[in-house]
């Protein structure tokens, strides 16, 4: 059979891309329903998700997109029309569709949701909007066809090519029939451009058509040339090409707008059932499908084929890259960094002035290339942004709440590891402000606000960082129910309570085992939310904070830094073996007498700076073997968290140095204490102390 | 895959036994080099290599079949897997060739449910050895 499986992954791939564009159109569509662009727009997709899928064998999925490509169609040409059924309806087969794609990549086949429910829906919503008589909505359609060939004829020869008419015969022996005609657009298609066919291509895909088809075809190649290659393919019996003049057919055209008048009139009579806005919308639309047609403009159809240009593969602007391409350019870049800081070390540039100042050019030229890679990696946070709406839109409409969503910021770049981390996050905390936050309409308007809410969602660099805000204008967290739950699932204990101010209160729901919530919702209130939020913006090195006001809303405030893979960090050594700590992490190193340490509760402590700092021995945590036990002066790097410290006794320091973070990896993931491995100038590696753990 | 294909297979050596692992799994195979110990994992994940800038974690198979430790062998090998997506590591006293085995030459019957934890997929007969072939999830412990 073909070699399907090496091009699964570019299906999967374009997919998905097609299917965000799909979801993007479709809000749009709901919010604009007789943009002519949109619906040309999402046309497209239909026919192009048909055809990938259809060529990779995919039934299902072949057969559902064919189908709404057909009612598209008949949207295009007028004879439906869009309301929120149908939006609806379109975004349930999106979601199937979805759904296909998901499966075909965990299982390698569609799964065992059926079609056939949509496939009814979408008949008979046809059938639903079809009271226009049918042989009117023909004509309309040959009409508008004269009127868009009429205006591509032009624009062709004004480019010097010529358009022409060809009869295709096929063989009365002709199995195939399909195939026969695919070859013979191939063919023509190799020399010029098929704008128009008869039967539509739809029906000679389909076999629809008996032994004969018409086509007109613009090229600039001769027309016995190309009479010749027809007859060549096998099957073929004849075939009959003539000149096409564009100028009969705008005469056609022009009689067809007055007939056309006169018909949408009539049209309008048969469609006395729907409701107004509805009348509106198909005058508007067909209006608008006119204005497109007849307007023969020279630079209008060059805007038209730029654009085709730049959809079918935005040339020039971006390039595909294969994500292990991505990271080993990072592998290398880093490499060079650890080689760099080799040199510096080896201090050839303190004997050599001309190696001091290579090695500072160096210095210069790696700090750029590292920037320059880690842009690369940067993409904008809009990728992970852009499901949100729609999913807004399902979320308000089963909470019965009305919300506006608000977005800005999109084209902020993270960095790659990012958006695909902070996704989930970002869904939990939007849902929670929906769930818990925004209060329903009713509430809202006793309230005096506006029954409609607001969610903004904003993102915006700020120095090294970036900053994710997701705010409402909802009920705000409740201080009190707070501080009662806390005390409750003794979290925390009725001094710390005291000592706290309400910051620090509302920053409560994110521990573990937190949630007011007094019903537990599909969406909220197992207590388990927040925190994973929390541990998974501080695992991208962030750190997420509230701010509330009771009645006016809740802000949940992330930061994250825009660099990852490259760190600041302290070599120590525990025993014979090397470790590194981020430099970030990092109060103050100091030195303390032995004999000062003293035991409290089971726990080591010290006073330093007139406060009690516990200690933790690092070489015990890590169970490090064979260590110097005699030492009188203890090293201690005090690290911090929030606002506690923490004394980590080491054996020896060894300096400071630029390191790259590198992942574990996935067999190793759940490993303690350890936040990653760095590869040091020798060649050995190092492994990273996640300090945070090290708290408890 | 029940037909009469031949697969092929590394083959290593650990303590005098020969063994064998389905090379589709298998990336490169290395000269033994240093190890940075990682705290706190199994006992046998000795700790973790640098592969050419990747960190790769490394399974040391003598402790994982439980046999005695050696560390003086100046041929030990470590092969490097792909396995699920994850790179790990094998050490190995010494790795010797690549063999193409048949599956029906791989009998199966001595296996029974639990031996060995299940490392064991089949004993495979040739010449004038015997090589047991082994099942790399089950070594990982996925």
């Amino acid at each position: 059979m073909f070699e399907l499986d090496q091009y699964i992954d570019i299906f999967l791939d374009e997919s998905k891309e097609h299917l965000e564009n799909l979801n993007t159109n479709l809000l749009e569509l709901e919010s604009n329903p007789s943009n002519i662009e949109t619906i040309n727009e999402i046309f497209r997709i239909a026919h192009t998700l048909k055809g990938m899928s259809a060529t990779m064998g995919f039934e299902k999925t072949a057969k559902l997109t064919h189908k709404m490509e057909s009612v598209l169609d008949d949207i295009r040409s007028g004879q439906a029309l869009i309301n929120t059924r149908m939006v609806d309806l379109l975004f349930e087969v999106l979601d199937r569709v979805d759904n296909f794609i998901k499966s075909i990549e965990s299982t390698g086949n569609e799964g065992n949701l059926p079609i056939d429910d949509l496939i009814e829906k979408l008949e008979n919503v046809l059938c639903a909007e079809e009271e226009g008589k049918p042989e009117q909505a023909e004509s309309v359609q040959t009409k508008e066809n004269e009127g868009y060939i009429a205006n591509v004829v032009k624009s062709a020869k004004a480019q010097n090519l010529s358009a022409y008419k060809i009869k295709v015969f096929l063989d009365e022996n002709c199995m195939l029939k399909s195939a026969r005609a695919f070859l013979v657009f191939k063919t023509i298609e190799e020399n010029g451009e098929i704008i128009y066919s008869n039967p539509p291509t739809e029906d000679i895909e389909d076999e629809k058509f008996d032994l004969e088809f018409e086509l007109i075809v613009v090229t600039s190649i001769k027309p016995e040339e190309l009479k010749t290659k027809i007859i060549n393919i096998s099957e073929v019996k004849d075939a009959t090409i003539s000149e096409y003049s564009a100028d009969e057919i705008i005469e056609q055209a022009e009689a067809a707008i007055e007939e056309e008048f006169g018909e949408i009139e009539i049209a309008e009579e048969a469609i006395e059932k729907t409701s107004i806005e509805e009348e509106i919308e198909i005058i508007k639309q067909r209006v608008q499908q006119k204005e497109v047609e007849f307007e023969i403009k020279a630079d209008e159809t060059q805007e038209e084929s730029e654009q085709t240009t730049n959809r079918k593969g935005k040339v020039g602007k971006t390039v595909r890259v294969d994500i292990n391409r991505l990271d080993n350019l990072m592998n290398l870049v880093s490499e060079l960094i650890i080689v760099k800081t080799r040199l510096e070390d080896i201090e050839i540039g303190s004997k050599n002035q001309n190696a001091n100042d290579a090695i500072e050019y160096l210095e210069t030229i790696t700090t750029n290339l590292h920037d320059a890679v880690m842009k690369v990696r940067m993409v904008p946070i809009e990728r992970v942004f852009n499901r949100f709406p729609r999913m807004i839109r399902d979320l308000s409409k089963s909470l019965d709440k009305e919300v506006n969503l608000i977005m800005s910021g999109e084209e902020t770049e993270v960095d790659r590891t990012v958006i695909d981390e902070i996704g989930d996050p970002l869904i939990h905390l939007l849902r929670n402000s929906l769930d818990h936050g925004i209060e329903k309409p009713d509430v809202r308007a006793k309230l005096n606000k506006s029954e409609v809410g607001t969610l903004k969602l904003l993102a915006y660099p700020d120095g090294n960082n970036v900053v994710i805000e997701v705010a409402d204008d909802g009920s705000g967290l409740d201080i009190e129910k707070i501080k009662k739950k806390a005390i409750e699932k003794e979290l925390v204990t009725q001094e710390k309570l005291e000592a706290m101010d309400e910051k620090d209160i509302a920053s409560l729901v994110l521990m573990p085992g937190f949630s007011t919530a007094d019903k537990i919702s599909d969406i909220s209130g197992r207590g388990v939310g927040l925190d994973v939020v929390k541990t998974k913006i501080e695992s991208l090195g962030g750190i997420i904070e509230i701010e509330t006001e009771r009645n006016v809303g809740s802000k949940f405030i992330i930061r994250l830094p825009l660099t990852l893979a490259i760190i600041q960090a302290l070599l120590i050594m525990i025993g014979n073996e090397k470790y590194a700590i981020p430099l970030n992490n990092i109060k103050e190193i100091t030195n303390i007498e032995k004999d000062k340490i003293r035991s409290v509760e089971g726990r080591d402590i010290v006073l330093y700076r007139g406060k009690t700092l516990p200690l933790v021995d690092l070489g015990d945590v890590l169970e490090v073997g064979e260590r110097d036990r005699d030492k009188k002066d203890i090293n201690v790097i005090v690290v911090k968290k929030g606002e506690r410290d923490l004394g980590i006794i080491v054996d020896d320091l060894i300096g400071q140095q630029e390191i790259v973070i590198k992942s574990l990896g996935k067999y190793l993931k759940g490993i303690n204490f350890v936040a990653g491995a760095t590869i040091l100038g020798n060649g050995s590696v190092a492994l990273i102390i996640d300090t945070n753990s090290l708290f408890n | 895959m029940e037909s009469a294909v031949a697969n092929k297979y590394v083959i290593f050596k650990l303590e005098n036994e020969f063994y064998g692992v389905g090379i589709d799994h298998v990336e490169t195979i290395e000269k033994m080099m240093d190890i940075t110990r990682v705290p706190k994992a199994e006992a046998y994940v000795k700790g973790v290599i640098n592969l050419r800038g990747d960190i790769v974690p490394v399974v040391d198979l003598r402790e994982r079949f439980n046999l005695s430790v050696a560390d003086s062998f100046a041929d030990k090998r470590i092969i490097i897997n792909r396995i699920d997506e994850m790179m790990i590591g094998f050490i190995v006293d010494s790795a010797s060739e690549v063999k193409d085995i048949a599956n029906e030459d791989i009998d199966i019957s001595i296996v029974a449910e639990n031996f060995n934890e299940g490392f064991v997929r089949g004993i495979a007969k040739d010449t004038d050895r015997v090589i047991i072939i082994l099942d790399v999830h089950k070594i990982i412990g996925v």
